[in-house]
């Protein structure tokens, strides 16, 4: 018996196609499946416990996905709920699910797995030589460990599995990898392993492995020979090559892809049209590892920010703007300590020229010039109030500061007042080490709860 | 001279995680495939991303025709230096790139 996934879309608050979601449905997917996380926006959101996406979009989209599951009896899995996918988050969401099943009079079961960790525990696996770097970065410390204010574990399919194995109408799960929501349920049910990690991969985005990827929603239907994928947009098409494009996507290894308790590896896999919207996907293999390895992930704080925008507009500004910063700047390594008595190594400054070289540094090689610069002027301390006084500081300066001695006091544009901006507490993300468990559930928690009003579906 | 972009279908870059960035170049055609392969060695896009040579992991897809480019983001994504969150204009340097013409 083959096992349909019905993938709605590469992440919940991005949006899909509501008739593509009626088509997939109606051909009696045996689960919905998407994903609520990714790294990709930042450490902000990992170091703070917070969704990227609002509370509103995210409310409306699970309730239409509810209704679309539970009410056909299809359960239905989020993965790392709210971008970071902490206890915190998933709490947040369950939350959410609380109140979108009020509003559809429904009352759910919701297995809930967790994936945040404790630094005492992640302290514990370093002292037991249980904790190693990727891609040959540093050993943890503890003390990298203590300085993180969350750190998650990516729950893999066994996880995923229990959770699905409680019968529940609704996962709900912390931080996992990006296919174990797709795979977990193929893999239970004994399908092709390789296959069932391969499509899992293809699938994660939704229909950004099609050629309309907004329309987001795809079905992956699963055997015990490979798996097949369609987008289920009626002007969308899955080609050999948009689905194997997307074996490359946010993958450093083309080839391969590590997961908890083994490797993907796709060398020997082929893509066949079946139709012209159709892919078959065979011959990907499964390569067990020895140990049960899973990542962690952890940010943590990296101090406070304050910015102010100032634009220039005058040519002879905008044709010096490098030479203005950079006297600018100098100036500033003088008056900050000294008007201050901050410390130096305390606080850093820095200017981002937009027009110039904003987003690439000092990778950008080309040198015309625009119209005008936007300056932003960055600081950063141990406090807000630190960052904002040297925010303060530098305004007058960053009004009126002259290219030469001699000349008549410039005034360039601020658009703001006040001039600085708080950005808060900013986060770095600190962890790229995985961690050996002697069972999979060894670092998870999963608990079953009822949400909602009316009688169990 | 030639436009390298203009030559080929497309280019994107992306985070591999926070630590790696990545660049997938769909040349299109095996011509094409044959002349990215010879321009983006290890060494000049290393040279193009002010990286070491032996930092650059590099695949080729001749399948598909795609050259697969990754190496470790000059600054972790998102700390403080970081200009880019999602390293997605990183292709632009690719796109770019001034090539001989054939």
């Amino acid at each position: 018996m083959p096992t349909r996934v019905l993938v709605p879309s590469g992440v919940l608050g991005l949006g899909f196609d509501r008739d593509a979601l009626r088509a997939g449905i109606a051909r009696g997917p045996d689960v919905i499946s998407i994903d609520g996380g990714s790294t990709d926006s930042g450490p902000h959101y990992l170091g703070t416990g917070r969704s990227k996406y609002s509370r509103a979009s995210t409310l409306a989209e699970w309730q239409v996905l509810l209704e679309a599951g539970t009410g056909s009896g299809i359960p239905v899995i989020l993965t790392s709920a709210g971008t970071c996918g902490t206890d915190a988050t998933v709490d947040w969401m369950v939350e959410i699910t609380d109140e979108a099943a009020k509003r559809l009079q429904k009352k759910l079961r919701v297995a809930v797995l967790k994936s945040s960790q404790t630094s005492t525990a992640i302290a514990r696996a370093i002292n037991t030589d249980r904790v190693s770097p990727l891609a040959h970065g540093p050993a943890l410390t503890v003390e990298t460990v203590e300085r993180c204010q969350n750190i998650v574990a990516l729950a893999g399919i066994e996880q995923i599995g229990a959770a699905i194995q409680t019968g529940a109408d609704v996962v709900i799960a912390g931080r996992a990898t990006d296919t174990a929501g797709i795979a977990a349920l193929p893999i239970l049910n004994g399908e092709n392993l390789g296959s069932a990690w391969h499509g899992a991969k293809i699938g994660e985005c939704g229909a950004l492995c099609s050629t309309r990827p907004m329309s987001g929603v795809i079905e992956i239907e699963f055997d015990n020979e490979g798996c097949t994928v369609e987008p289920m947009a009626a002007t969308a098409r899955c080609t050999p090559e948009s689905v194997a494009a997307h074996m490359l996507y946010e993958n450093a290894d083309p080839f391969e892809l590590l997961e908890p308790g083994g490797r993907l590896d796709v060398r020997q896999a082929t893509y066949r049209a079946l139709s012209e919207r159709r892919v078959r996907i065979e011959g990907a293999r499964w390569q067990p590892s020895p140990t049960y390895d899973v990542k962690l992930e952890g940010a943590g704080p990296a101090g406070f920010q304050s910015m102010t925008l100032v634009i220039l507009r005058n040519e002879r500004y905008v044709a010096n703007a490098q030479d203005w910063v950079g006297n600018l700047g100098k100036f500033l390594e003088g008056e900050i300590p000294s008007r201050t008595g901050f410390a130096p190594g305390s606080y850093s400054v820095e200017f981002r020229l937009i027009g110039i070289n904003a987003a690439l540094g000092s990778l950008e090689f080309k040198d015309n010039l625009p119209n005008e610069v936007g300056v932003l002027f960055i600081a950063t301390s141990s406090t807000q109030e630190r960052a904002t006084e040297i925010a303060k500081l530098a305004n007058p300066f960053l009004l009126h500061f002259p290219l030469s001695e001699t000349e008549e006091l410039p005034t360039f544009a601020f658009p703001f007042s006040p001039a600085e901006s708080e950005r808060g507490a900013i986060f770095e993300f600190l962890l790229n080490h995985v961690m050996i468990l002697d069972q999979p559930m060894d670092a998870f928690r999963l608990a079953i709860v009822e949400v909602g009003n009316g009688a169990l579906r | 001279m030639a436009r390298f972009g203009d030559l080929v279908d497309r280019i994107r870059s992306k985070n591999a995680g926070p630590f790696t960035v990545t660049l997938d170049v769909f040349c299109g055609s095996t011509e094409a495939f044959r002349m990215a392969k010879n321009e983006l060695t290890r060494r000049s896009v290393a040279g193009i991303f002010h990286t070491r040579a032996e930092f650059v992991s590099r695949h080729e897809l001749p399948d598909i025709n795609v050259i697969k480019l990754s190496f470790p983001r000059p600054h972790v994504q998102g700390s403080r230096l970081d200009r880019d969150m999602h390293a997605a204009q990183f292709a632009v340097l690719l796109e770019e790139l001034r090539v001989p013409n054939k």
